[in-house]
């Protein structure tokens, strides 16, 4: 059985090298960060992971969650490593600095969230959504609500949830039918919620639910949903918490993964309705839970990379232990770990590979997602906006797509006994399952590209991403001009299925949407192919300086170079698949299914 | 009450030590340093006796190249208050670290160093004991258990047979032992926080001594690969091979 070790070395790389954390501790109200304190806060981070959290993962996937008399109960170990968690003050790594957080950007807090993600992502899930409740209240919430609230989900001493679906309101929230009816300074709330992760527990003293519901005169429709606060323990004047608030955890779900995150069916208003406050604006509240999807979903990308990272990490130890048979042509002599087999290598590298496209991609999507908010300069402000709406659906999907099948590679580097739970391959890939699923599946992120990304804007923000990519695929000369040349071929491909898009979008929007998702798979397949390519200049330069570490970057350039030849040559069969393949998608009647 | 701990950069006890190609010494660069795990002990046991009121101010030094700044910043990170960086380049044995040691603690005048008992890397057991000696202190090694009273501190050490209790007048010398106690994990807030605080750079010159290398390395190796066993057929077997091979009993 393996342990996770935090790959520190690639994250930093990445953090310094390629999302370049220079440019961040430029912008106002980051100038604290730099590489000492980042190496400072990763490296503690990475203790407590390894130490804290990886050990319960095993324990919290065996054990769940459990439901008596509407309490949830964590499992064993889980409620003293969250205390741990919140005494060290992680749960406040990106938060408000004037409510106790630290304030530290994505570049930062998504590392970490990584490693939590990777020693313990059902764990994870319940700061993950505390910190997207925190966002949506600093957009949003009032200067009492702030007050009352931010602190103490700030310091992790209460969790939030989000509230959003409904059994008839899935993806479509427009459908939502939770009721909200004034009554004083306050709303009553009630209806029933399901899929809400963490939503009764008995790791933090209070729970503070963010529910969409609509008002008695709301419009029909998206225009017609408000958001709401609807606390467990309604806080006392003190802001201690009081009155139990007339919400409850009716059943939790039995799922394929995450056993430890409890996903609740919440009912709100039983005994005459739940006491809820409105964030901001009645009507608006479906736009609210906007502003916070890049974040959310960035989140989700991240635990893609994080669950892949730990599974390969599992995966790799077999392979150096297990021994099996003799290297390919030797009759005789020792039998060898199975890493000596050509097949396994090929599948630790690919898993590697795409491991670090993953992580590159995507925390260079969180160093775009801190210019897009800090940057002084508005027009900067505004590109790099687009660029992170753009890149946040790829992220979000592509790591996911990939983590699954990454986890699945790892099972299969186990052999039958990978299909034994005993080994621990099983978790990461049932764990892996939910993350192409929840926070927008991977045919809403793909929509969500081709439409508003894409088709909308005729590919301007796109194209001028492929741009940028040309500029590195240009610049790879010399010893890499064979990554070079590969990376144009992919964007050749790439830029091909852009115009067929926009060319496509407004006369037959229908054939756009059944290429989607081969599309969105085509961005992050050449946008990964874009980060390995910088990665192996940045590594080609480095390893000449005096005393570099030449064999970590060489493993960089060889890496680059699996996954141009590997990887990156499926780019051609998307695009194929993306101009020409919409029809037979769309062609028999439904009758002939 | 001021305190003096030291802390010393070491290999991550985790990593896989390597010697180098040279046989002149094992691979630092580029490989994980951390803290060394006793130093460490240490620093959480100045750090509990702040806390309990005892001690006033925790002053944290290390030795050896500017890297040891960011020893000296998870020290302050723990709780130590200021750090003192005596740098040099040199590779500085026990005799050196004593003395760099001793022209410290006669500046800023501590009523108690705490040390780790040894570092992980040479496990050379020297610089607590040579220091005393420098500074004409009370020692006490390997302690499992400190408490000051005034003048003087009650110890525990673990010692072969069992646990030796002792007093000791202070200032004193006193160097941790593994169970002293278990280091906290360090907060993210004490992270941020342990930024701002002083850090002092001197060089072994200003304090009048001299680091250079008494001792000469002749060749570092690795330690020669364990053969493989063989089975007895029986007790007989076992006992004779014993005797006549192993020459143990």
């Amino acid at each position: 059985m393996s342990s996770y070790v935090a790959p520190l070395k690639d994250m930093l790389f990445v953090i310094n090298e390629l999302a370049g954390l220079d440019d961040i501790s430029k912008l106002p109200g980051c100038e604290e960060v730099n590489a000492e304190l980042v190496e400072a806060v990763l490296g503690e981070a990475a203790k407590f992971a390894q130490e804290v959290l990886e050990p319960l993962n095993r324990v919290g996937d065996k054990e769940g969650s459990k439901l008596a008399n509407h309490v949830v109960t964590s499992p064993a170990g889980f409620k003293a490593a969250y205390q741990q968690f919140r005494e060290a003050g992680w749960n406040g790594l990106g938060g408000m600095t004037e409510y106790g957080g630290q304030g530290l950007p994505h570049l930062v807090s998504n590392p970490v969230q990584e490693m939590w993600n990777s020693s313990n992502m059902a764990f994870c899930l319940c700061p993950m959504l505390t910190s997207g409740v925190l966002e949506a209240m600093r957009h949003h919430g009032s200067p009492e609500q702030l007050q009352r609230y931010v602190p103490k989900l700030t310091s992790g001493e209460w969790s939030g949830t989000m509230n959003l679906t409904e059994p008839q309101a899935g993806s479509d929230l427009a459908a939502v039918r939770t009721k909200a009816v004034p009554e004083g300074d306050h709303y009553k709330i009630s209806g029933t919620k399901i899929f809400i992760t963490w939503g009764e527990h008995d790791m933090a003293d209070n729970i503070v639910h963010l529910v969409l519901a609509r008002l008695p005169d709301a419009p029909e429709g998206v225009k017609g949903i408000s958001l709401f606060i609807v606390p467990k323990f309604l806080p006392n004047a003190d802001g201690s918490p009081g009155e139990r608030n007339d919400v409850k955890c009716v059943s939790i779900e039995h799922k394929l993964g995450i056993h430890a995150s409890p996903t609740c069916v919440m009912q709100y208003g039983d005994a005459g309705g739940a006491v809820g406050y409105l964030v901001g604006e009645a009507n608006r509240g479906l736009e609210y839970m906007f502003t916070m999807m890049n974040h959310a979903r960035l989140g989700v990308g991240l635990e893609g990379v994080a669950v892949a990272e730990r599974a390969y990490q599992h995966a790799l130890e077999y392979a150096k232990t297990r021994v099996q048979g003799r290297e390919v042509g030797q009759r005789s002599g020792d039998r060898v770990t199975i890493i000596h087999h050509p097949d396994v290598r090929r599948m630790l590298m690919h898993m590697k590979s795409q491991i670090e496209a993953m992580r590159a991609l995507a925390y260079l999507s969180a160093a775009t997602l801190d210019k897009a908010k800090h940057h002084p300069d508005a027009a900067e402000k505004r590109r790099h906006q687009a660029v992170i709406d753009l890149l946040i659906p790829v992220v979000k999907a592509w790591c996911t797509e990939q983590c699954v099948e990454i986890a699945s590679t790892g099972v299969q580097i186990h052999g039958g006994m990978g299909f034994v739970e005993e080994t621990g391959a099983a978790q990461y890939l049932r764990d892996a399952r939910i993350t192409t699923i929840y926070e927008g599946t991977t045919g809403i992120q793909a929509n969500d590209l081709v439409g508003r990304k894409v088709g909308y804007e005729k590919g301007v923000t796109a194209m001028a991403v492929i741009a940028q990519m040309r500029e590195t695929a240009a610049a790879s000369t010399g010893d890499l001009s064979a990554i070079g040349q590969a990376l144009s071929r992919a964007i050749d491909a790439l830029q091909e299925a852009t115009q067929w898009i926009v060319d496509t979008f407004q006369k037959n929007p229908n054939a756009v949407y059944a290429v989607a998702v081969p599309y969105l798979k085509l961005f992050g397949t050449v946008g990964g192919g874009w980060m390995m390519a910088r990665a192996a200049q940045i590594a080609q330069c480095k390893r000449a300086e005096p005393g570099a570490d030449v064999g970590f970057y060489d493993t960089k350039v060889t890496t680059a170079r699996f996954y141009c030849e590997h990887i990156l040559p499926q780019a051609a069969g998307f695009r194929q698949t993306v101009v020409a393949g919409a029809d037979s998608v769309l062609a028999l009647s439904e009758a002939q299914f | 009450m001021k305190v003096l701990v030291t802390a010393k950069r070491v290999i991550d006890p985790y990593v896989k030590v390597r010697v180098k190609s040279d046989g002149t010494g094992v691979e630092t660069a580029n490989v994980k340093m951390t803290i060394n795990p006793f130093c460490e002990i240490a620093v959480e046991q100045a750090v509990r006796m702040k806390e309990a009121g005892i001690v006033t101010e925790i002053v944290v030094v290390s030795i050896g190249p500017l890297q040891c700044q960011e020893t000296i910043r998870t020290a302050m990170a723990m709780g130590a208050d200021r750090g003192i960086l005596v740098e040099t380049a040199e590779e500085v044995q026990p005799l050196a670290v004593a003395k760099v040691l001793k022209a410290i603690v006669e500046k800023e005048q501590p009523r108690l160093v705490i040390m780790g008992k040894q570092a992980i890397d040479d496990d050379s057991n020297q610089c607590g004991q040579m220091l005393a000696a420098l500074l004409g202190w009370p020692q006490a090694t390997h302690i499992s258990n400190v408490t000051v009273n005034g003048d003087s501190a009650e110890i525990t050490r673990e010692i072969d047979g069992g646990l030796e209790k002792l007093t000791v007048k202070v200032p004193a010398v006193v160097t941790a032992d593994l169970r002293l106690n278990e280091p906290r994990y360090v907060t993210l807030p004490n992270i941020m926080k342990a930024k701002k605080k002083p850090l002092e750079n001197i060089k072994p010159d200003a304090l009048g001594v001299d680091v250079k290398p008494r001792l000469k390395t002749l060749k570092v190796e690795e330690p020669a690969k364990r053969s493989a066993g063989v089975k007895v057929a029986d007790v007989q077997e076992l006992v004779a091979k014993l005797k006549n091979e192993a020459r143990v009993i």
